[in-house]
């Protein structure tokens, strides 16, 4: 395939975009069928307690009320470990997430659910639960947790160490270490050696759409669930664990999402709706407020990060060592590992030691979120890479360049880098207009990050049917929550030779389509991209088949260029010989159906300008701008989008966001009032530099955009912030929200 | 139980009735009752912006208005933003500046921009900003939002000129 493309690397218009503004697009919470009922869950008031009684006869009793369901109504088997494509986890953790059994481990834990005649009268009856509890104290930090006589969460949980089951019962999952070379070696041939300890607060991934779903329990035996989800399979695949079924008697419709980021592939109303609606014979939706968002959702772990490094006099890194708490919330899977796998994934290190402690906490059971453990790990690393350039008075970038992974670089945790763009993206880091600009007056900073994500591969299914006007339809299973119905189909479009808009993208349901992974590890456009890619090449070699029976040759001998069939000067346009195929043997119906590898990492980086006013704290963002290695930029208005999205998030995650969580273990700020994310008034414009170094498993070089614009915006304005204070004090722990900068200059002061 | 209250209004320049509880929020009535599912709820409290419909020519959330609100008013939602075919210049921009991502949003942002620019046709960013900050978007960082808002504004003065 030449380089030369006619689609790709091209901005058309979203194919589901006049839906979208026009306020037509169904989204989860937007269905309404004959009979719905209307379904409320009740949650725990406590962060910690036993679950002694549950009585429901008054809400049962209440008019209008047709179902009530707790944890006991789940089917009993025995427990197993299931890996529903984020890990392996027990059944019972999934099944105690969805409703608390015997305990309850988080406020705003699941303990029971109503379906009533409408939300109100659902509501209504949820106060008429009765639960007795018997309250235990919370442990709401790694620290706490991991301290002797914590309070414990599960009496079962035995921790893991270093790959050995200990039998021993705590709050810690499992501590693991990956190491390389010789770190005391390393430390030793330092001249520089910068050792520091950083802390991050839980925060939300925010989407805008509350969790929803709606289920019907058919009476021959399926279950229908229409939901916003970032994977149908996923929730296919978990009701049919969760509710004991075979997964064909489940059938997911993926409706349009409202933003996900990681924290719409668990499942959490989805099995209680179809419970509902089997007790009901009615169809039952149930659609979380805000605050059950807030408390009943999960957010990213708040973490507690040792970072130490040394370099020798040339600027090399001669070794680095970091410590990792990560607290999972109520269950085990704190995003510690992928945090692991990132920390030092930018430089090239021989001596390398990484501890990482996977914590549960009396908090939400802890989700993904955009490049998961990254930003907390990276907040650490890249603060401590910045004071090592200014102690050897380099350029911070010059520092990171001299050190910056390339191809044949292997990380702590195993794996060579194959082609990666962490020296592309520095170079344009430096390069840019941005850095190379004047930034005069008081109380102003500039700071740099890099970050890094791996992206992952997963299974993916497309078909395209070719209709006889010569155009296709394009069937997938990734839900689009960012405009990749498009950049799947522009990749579909440059194989056929023919427009964006001649290939028509349709999302469809478990039942239509081939297994497809969540919308998530940045993996759609690549993934789902290569599916399509693969479909498309199956169409052109049926096309060229029919052809070739019209011309009376064989395939082999029929050429595609740009849209047009040709063999010995005839020629046939994709349109002309679409309108043949019924004469030459019937529908054309390209597959594609890949499990690929070598999704191939992207690099991001961060140049920010920032202003203090030192008497109220407040930090404003003067100048932003995000770069990232995005293989090749299918659409790059969604590249940009991607990049300032994921920077917005972040400068949100530096500066305000925090669930401020009382000694109780109550989320004090459950509101998008009083959780502050960034507002239009905030913000600067966010620009953008594309870096495109093609990753060489991918036909047309994608590299997954999604994620790694998140992970250096915390540390680059916490190094902006440093200077903006005029050095000498470093913000250690986000968010750095105005109390935080106070306490820095007042530090200063004394 | 309450029974319910007729209400009269008019909705997308249509007479529209319907019944509701005297605690229905407009949203609930709008979405529940009437079925215009365009008019999104994110937050319930007034602090999201993806309800806002207009309101005798003022832009609301309507998770703060009752449904008994309605009687005599006239609301404008999404709905009725586009004139037959023809997308509204502001929601044609949204479509080529890419200033939706999921979508949530959107419907709001485009109440909102619409007010503005029907109030103030040459906004500054930093006037675009100011009003906008009532809608949170999660996805787009706002970049292309405020330039869709700007190209949209421009393209509407020269209509009119
Ligand atoms: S739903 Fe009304 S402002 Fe959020
Ligand atoms: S586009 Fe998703 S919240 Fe704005």
């Amino acid at each position: 395939m030449s380089t030369n493309y006619r689609v790709i690397g091209t901005r058309p218009i979203r194919h589901d975009g006049a839906d979208k503004v026009t306020g037509r697009a169904l989204y989860g919470a937007d269905i309404n069928l004959a009979g719905m009922l209307h379904g409320y869950v009740l949650r725990s008031p406590h962060a910690h307690a036993i679950i002694k009684r549950i009585d429901t006869a008054k809400a049962r009793a209440l008019d209008g009320v047709k179902a009530v369901v707790t944890a006991a109504d789940f089917p009993v088997t025995p427990d197993r470990i299931v890996d529903l494509g984020e890990g392996e986890t027990p059944l019972s953790c999934i099944r105690g997430n969805v409703l608390a059994s015997g305990k309850v481990l988080y406020r705003g834990h699941a303990v029971a659910a109503v379906a009533a005649i409408n939300t109100h009268i659902a509501e209504e009856a949820v106060k008429l639960i009765e639960v007795e509890y018997e309250v235990l104290p919370a442990v709401l930090t790694a620290p706490e947790a991991m301290a002797e006589g914590a309070s414990i969460l599960h009496d079962t949980l035995k921790t893991k160490e270093l790959g050995e089951q200990t039998g021993r019962v705590s709050n810690v999952a499992e501590h693991f270490r990956h190491t390389m070379g010789d770190v005391a070696k390393g430390f030793a041939d330092a001249t520089v050696i910068v050792e520091r300890t950083f802390d991050t607060a839980t925060v939300h991934q925010g989407y805008i759409e509350p969790h929803n779903a709606t289920a019907l329990w058919n009476n021959d035996g399926r279950v229908h669930v229409w939901c916003s989800t970032q994977g149908s399979f996923v929730v296919r695949d978990t009701i049919a664990c969760v509710l004991d079924l075979p997964v064909s008697q489940v059938k997911v419709t993926p409706m349009e999402i409202g933003g996900g980021f990681g924290g719409k592939i668990p499942v959490y109303l989805e099995p209680v709706a179809a419970l509902l609606s089997k007790m009901s014979g009615r169809p039952v939706k149930i659609v979380m407020s805000r605050k059950d968002v807030f408390e009943g959702s999960g957010p990213t772990p708040g973490s507690h990060t040792r970072v130490k490094m040394g370099v020798n006099a040339e600027g090399k890194i001669t070794a680095a060592e970091a410590t990792l708490a990560f607290e999972a919330g109520a269950y085990p899977g704190a995003m510690v590992g992928p945090a692991a796998m990132t920390v030092f994934a930018a430089y090239d290190v021989a001596n390398v030691t990484i501890d990482g402690y996977d914590v549960v906490v009396n908090k939400p059971s802890t989700a993904a979120y955009r490049a998961p453990g990254a930003p907390n790990a990276a907040f650490a690393t890249e603060q401590v890479v910045d004071e090592i350039a200014e102690k050897l008075g380099m350029d911070p970038i010059d520092l990171r360049l001299k050190n910056a992974a390339k191809e044949g670089t292997r990380r702590a945790d195993g794996p060579k880098f194959r082609k990666i763009g962490c020296v592309e993206v520095l170079q344009a880091m430096k390069a840019s207009e941005h850095y190379r600009s004047e930034l005069g007056g008081p109380n102003r900073g500039r700071g740099v990050a890099v970050g890094f994500w791996f992206n992952v591969g997963l299974p993916s299914s497309v078909t395209i049917s070719v209709n006889a006007d010569g155009t296709v339809n394009l069937v997938e299973g990734s839900t689009d929550i960012g405009g990749t119905r498009t950049s799947i189909a522009m990749q579909a479009a440059e194989v056929l030779g023919i427009t964006a808009e001649q290939v028509r993208p349709t999302v469809v349901d478990t039942d239509s389509v081939g297994f497809t992974g969540v919308t998530g590890g940045s993996r759609t456009t690549f993934a789902t991209g290569m599916a399509a890619y693969e479909a498309a090449q199956d169409v052109v070699r049926q096309m060229k088949e029919r052809a070739a029976k019209i011309w009376e040759t064989t395939a082999d001998a029929v050429a595609l260029d740009a849209g047009v069939f040709s063999h010995e000067g005839k020629q046939f346009t994709f349109a002309e010989l679409a309108e043949k195929l019924g004469s030459t043997g019937g529908p054309v119906v390209g597959r594609g159906a890949v499990n690929p590898r070598g999704a191939g990492g992207s690099f991001a980086g961060v140049v920010v300008d920032v202003e203090v006013d030192p008497e109220t704290g407040k930090t404003t963002i003067l100048r932003f701008t995000s770069v990232q290695d995005a293989g090749k930029a299918i659409h790059p208005s969604y590249v940009e989008g991607q990049m300032q999205g994921g920077s917005v998030q972040g400068i949100g995650w530096a500066l305000n966001e925090e669930y401020y969580m009382n000694t109780e273990g109550t989320m004090t700020n459950s509101s998008l009032l009083d959780y502050r994310m960034p507002t239009a008034l905030d913000l600067p414009m966010i620009e953008t530099i594309i870096v495109e170094v093609p990753n060489p498993s991918h036909p047309f070089g994608v590299r997954g955009v999604g994620e790694a614009n998140i992970v250096p915006p915390t540390p680059a304005i916490a190094n902006a912030l440093y200077r903006a204070l005029g050095g000498g004090v470093r913000l250690t722990r986000l968010p750095m929200n105005p109390p935080a900068v106070m306490r820095a200059v007042w530090s200063k002061a004394n | 139980m309450p029974g319910k209250i007729h209400v009269n209004t008019t909705i997308n320049g249509e007479a529209t009735e319907f019944l509701c509880e005297p605690r229905q929020t407009l949203l609930e009535c709008l979405r529940d009752t009437l079925n215009l599912t365009g008019t999104k709820e994110g937050c319930g409290d007034g602090n999201c912006g993806s309800c806002t419909v207009v309101m005798d020519g003022r832009i609301v959330t309507s998770c703060l208005v009752l449904g008994v609100e309605a009687a005599g008013a006239r609301i404008d939602t999404i709905e009725g933003m586009a004139r037959g075919n023809q997308l509204h210049p502001l929601q044609q921009s949204f479509l080529e500046h890419a200033a939706l991502q999921c979508g949530i949003c959107t419907p709001g942002f485009l109440l909102a921009a619409r007010e503005l620019l029907e109030n103030e046709p040459d906004p500054s960013e930093e006037r675009i900003r100011w009003f906008l900050a009532n809608n949170l978007c999660r996805c787009t960082g706002y970049d292309k939002i405020v330039r869709a808002v700007q190209d949209a504004a421009k393209q509407m003065r020269e209509a009119k000129a």
